[in-house]
């Protein structure tokens, strides 16, 4: 009996362990298939006029998406425009004068907001700039992903400049010189690394944002640097040209994705790069 | 020559007032430099919380219209007929929920196992690859899981998963009808793959902070791995449950993916064969069509309705995460 | 024991105006001054002078007020979150009157740890101080650097690598630099906590023959553990026990003859 007990729980666990092992090789699947997809429908498409040229008239073939490449890169500069100083300044506050309720009532409120649907930030840049200035445009794209920019900012920020020992701003203070020197010049100087991942990785987040860019920066078939009208994104390209009845502006749909991902994973591993050599800063 | 240099660097650093400085009167106890670098930073810390408020009341006051003509039928009403003006959200919410629903119940025992197996069994490089990895699957932009899911996990669906599981199952109401690809099925998949990511790796962070001691503790009680195991999860539970929470609140709102491959068809139906709708796909799908007011003013009220539910999922998994840290705090300190 | 030793102020022998003849003025005065970390009291209504140009050191068991006694004297304490009340006199204006940018400036410090600013070249963490006090002449700066060096005993170790990284010096050097980075901005008095207590003996030996060179220019107040270091280094020493100074006397009175039975206690190694 109790040989047979001992047994039975030798063998759940295995079968669990193994069950586990199983679950962890099973979720990896879909990231493999679509690298997989992705890279074997994008290749064919990509070519220096891919990224070079603009997209073409319905019925004719070939064509790029240059205008979304740089929409993109506008895209994102101005929503680190209203991201960034918003982020590291906040983030620079909690850190350094973060230990009343206010703070506290905004560090929860970082942690709730990174959670709010990016389409309803959209929805809120469509009230808030489409609406009164009547117009589609990059400025209210860039002002929601920027909105989206903050949490991911702010809690990075937070959390390197208090990595910083107390002795550094112990020991500027100590020299004379102020507060806010101290806190700029040492702390924020020596967190810079950590700051930086930070910014990467909420850059690395935005610019595959689609939702809140569908009813703000719009899309635009045309070459438009003007922020004050509609702009393409490689996102809303993907997405129409993944809804369009033509097989050619499919793969270009996945070619796009292919040019996403890898701006992505560049930026990922950029983040690691920075992470690493963050604690090898630290002590040596 | 040295006391020379010595009188210039202490008539510089000493002079009054110096750059920063204030004059005597107000810097006594802090310098006015300090002061302006305290209010400044405090001032951009306080538009998270204006932005915050802003968000609110700009949907509030974009949905009036709507939010006085429908009341609470908004959410009960199943009708959306935008040619006749009549708004009912009831679809959407269903679309919503059930898609969430069907991606939390394949989610949570893939994810613990993932969890599982990366912060107790793996070794450490396995783990660090493996996390990796995970960490990309979180960082796919969801337009691309959304093409993916359109060109490739849909037709497999039609052709692959749909046609035995009617044949087999076809008995069950969720399992009736004709097989699309298109619908909550495959927007319940993808949701799926987009959320693991997300709870296995908040989960195996709670499950690696559980103190050594509760392992060591189980161990020494003669249990096996997997009993110990279960001692851990159970410990690390809040956590977990926290995570759980946070991959249905990004489940909730993601749009692009869900939009599609669900199908976008208000409608409401027990099968999961069949398309629906929504709350954040009718959003993408329809704000640019809104012609009229009272259009617009009842898709702002669906996007106020899901920020709400959001928000409450957010706020409870932010809750329970903190309950977990005490928890650890508490059990360390003993 | 606890009962004796809550008495007040009454025990404390100040020698200060008698024993050092050949001191001048008093530098700074210490006037009933009690320290706080929220409801804890760590100093108890504690009052003595700081001459000009001597070294005064602080001994007393850990725990006795000593690195906060010295933290008082710049207004680092508050840095910390705590409180005070009492009065310090810098040549006898109040410093909790003034601006604490500008008492720091006067009043430097050295901590038990060396902490040279990390993203900084030895260089620039010499310069830290001017540069963000305002002083952005070059030629000065190269002077002012190069002096401060020299007189923390420095230069001759690092003159050929002043552009690497701080952090990537030896613990005594380190400590050495975070003097050099004190002198720079020529504070009149220089507070030491535990200097040397991070480091191994050769490189303790080097800040001790430091201090000696340097208190002819500045006033030197030095916290330590070591009573060795006291006598070594000292003109004065004052000895504190639970936040109250017990006695305070010229470091051979002290350490040969104390008034104090407690301090005898201590000296001798009875208790702490």
């Amino acid at each position: 009996m109790s040989r047979w007990y001992y047994y039975k729980r030798k063998a759940v666990n295995g079968l669990v362990l193994s069950l586990s092992g199983v679950a962890a090789a099973v979720v990896l699947v879909p990231l493999l298939l679509i690298f997989f997809h992705t890279i074997s429908h994008g290749i064919a498409i990509i070519s220096v006029d891919f990224l070079t040229q603009m997209p073409k008239p319905v019925g004719e073939s070939g064509g790029g998406m240059a205008n979304a490449i740089v929409g993109t890169l506008i895209l994102i500069g101005l929503g680190s425009v209203v991201g960034v100083p918003i982020g590291v300044l906040a983030g620079v506050y909690l850190a350094e004068f973060g230990e009343n309720r206010f703070a506290h009532v905004v560090r929860f409120l970082t942690d709730v907001l990174s959670g709010v649907p990016s389409i309803v930030v959209g929805v809120v840049a469509y009230t808030i700039v489409v609406l009164p200035m009547k117009q589609f445009s990059a400025l209210a794209g860039g002002f929601a992903l920027g909105i989206l920019m903050i949490p991911t900012i702010t809690r990075t920020t937070e959390e390197m400049m208090r990595l910083v020992p107390h002795s550094f701003r112990e020991a500027g203070l100590a020299l004379g010189i102020p507060q806010w020197k101290t806190t700029l010049r040492i702390v924020l100087r020596t967190a810079l690394k950590g700051i930086a991942t930070g910014i990467v990785l909420s850059i690395a987040r935005i610019a595959g944002e689609t939702a809140p860019l569908l009813f703000t920066a719009l899309g635009n078939r045309f070459w438009s640097t003007d922020i004050l009208h509609p702009i393409a994104s490689l996102t809303v390209f993907i997405y129409d040209y993944a809804r369009a009845p033509f097989e050619e502006w499919n793969n270009q749909a996945w070619a796009a994705a292919l040019v996403l991902i890898s701006i992505i994973t560049i930026l990922s591993l950029l983040f690691r790069f920075f992470s690493r050599s963050r604690y090898e800063g630290q002590h040596s | 020559m040295i006391a020379s240099l010595d009188e210039r660097i202490r008539t510089l650093l000493r002079r009054v007032p110096a750059p920063g400085m204030g004059v005597e009167n107000s810097s006594r106890h802090t310098n006015l430099g300090d002061r302006a670098f305290r209010g400044a930073t405090f001032l951009f810390t306080f538009m998270i919380v204006v932005l915050s408020g802003i968000m609110v009341y700009q949907m509030i006051d974009g949905s009036t219209l709507s939010l006085r003509e429908f009341g609470l039928g908004f959410v009960t009403s199943q009708i959306w007929d935008p040619v006749q003006e009549k708004f009912g959200a009831l679809p959407f919410v269903y679309g919503t929920v059930v898609s969430s629903l069907v991606a939390l119940i394949l989610a949570i025992p893939l994810s613990l196992g993932v969890a599982v197996f990366l912060a107790e069994l793996a070794p450490r490089w396995l783990e660090r690859i493996l996390s990796f990895m995970v960490e990309l699957l979180a960082a796919i932009p969801s337009i691309v899981y959304g093409l993916w899911g359109m060109f490739v996990m849909v037709p497999w669906i039609r052709e692959t998963i749909e046609p035995p599981l009617s044949e087999h199952l076809g008995f069950l109401p969720i399992f009736e009808g004709a097989p699309y690809g298109f619908g909550m099925l495959a927007a319940g998949l993808i949701l799926t793959v987009m959320i693991v990511p997300i709870i296995a790796s908040i989960s195996r962070d709670a499950l690696k902070s559980v103190p050594r001691a509760q392992r060591e503790a189980a161990y020494a009680l003669g249990a096996t791995r997997w009993e110990t195991i279960t001692l851990v999860v159970k410990y690390a539970r809040s956590g977990i449950f926290g995570a759980t929470l946070l991959g249905l609140g990004r489940a909730l709102g993601e749009t692009m993916a869900v939009t599609m491959v669900i199908g976008n068809r208000p409608i409401i139906s027990a099968s999961l064969f069949d398309p629906g709708y929504t709350m954040a796909s009718v959003l993408a799908n329809e704000f640019t069509e809104a012609t009229t007011e009272l259009y617009l003013h009842a898709l702002i009220e669906i996007a106020l309705l899901l920020f709400t539910i959001t928000i409450i999922v957010n706020m409870l998994a932010r809750l329970l995460m903190w309950t977990m840290s005490r928890t650890i705090s508490q059990g360390g300190r003993a | 024991m606890i009962h004796t030793l809550a008495q007040p102020q009454l025990s404390v022998v100040n020698e200060s105006a008698n024993v050092q003849p050949q001191q001048n003025a008093a530098k700074m005065q210490v006037l009933h001054l009690s320290a706080y970390f929220g409801k804890t009291q760590a100093l108890k209504d504690v009052s003595l002078d700081i001459m000009e140009r001597e070294v005064l050191a602080i001994i007393g068991p850990s725990g006795c007020g000593k690195s906060t006694f010295l933290r008082s004297l710049n207004r680092m304490h508050e840095v910390a979150g705590g409180r005070i009340s009492g009065r310090v006199l810098l040549d006898g204006e109040d410093i909790y009157q003034r601006d604490p940018v500008m008492v720091r400036r006067r009043v430097g410090m050295v901590f038990q740890k060396p902490n040279p600013f990390p993203t900084m070249s030895i260089f620039d963490n010499v310069a830290a101080g001017l540069r963000l006090g305002g002083m952005s002449n070059r030629s000065a700066l190269t002077d002012v650097v190069e002096e401060s060096l020299k007189r923390a005993a420095l230069w001759e170790e690092v003159k050929n690598s002043l552009d690497k990284s701080g952090a990537s010096l030896s613990g005594g050097q380190q400590q050495r630099l975070c003097i050099a980075r004190a002198l720079a901005i020529r504070p009149e008095v220089l507070l030491m906590d535990e200097p040397a207590s991070a480091l191994d003996p050769i490189s303790t030996a080097k800040i001790e023959e430091l201090i000696f060179e340097l208190k002819r220019n500045f006033t030197i107040v030095i916290v330590t553990h070591n009573m060795q270091q006291a006598a070594r280094v000292s003109d004065r020493t004052a000895f504190f026990y639970l936040g109250e100074l017990i006695e305070i006397g010229s470091t051979e009175t002290l350490f040969t003859k104390p008034h104090e039975k407690r301090t005898e206690d201590y000296i001798t190694g009875r208790f702490g």
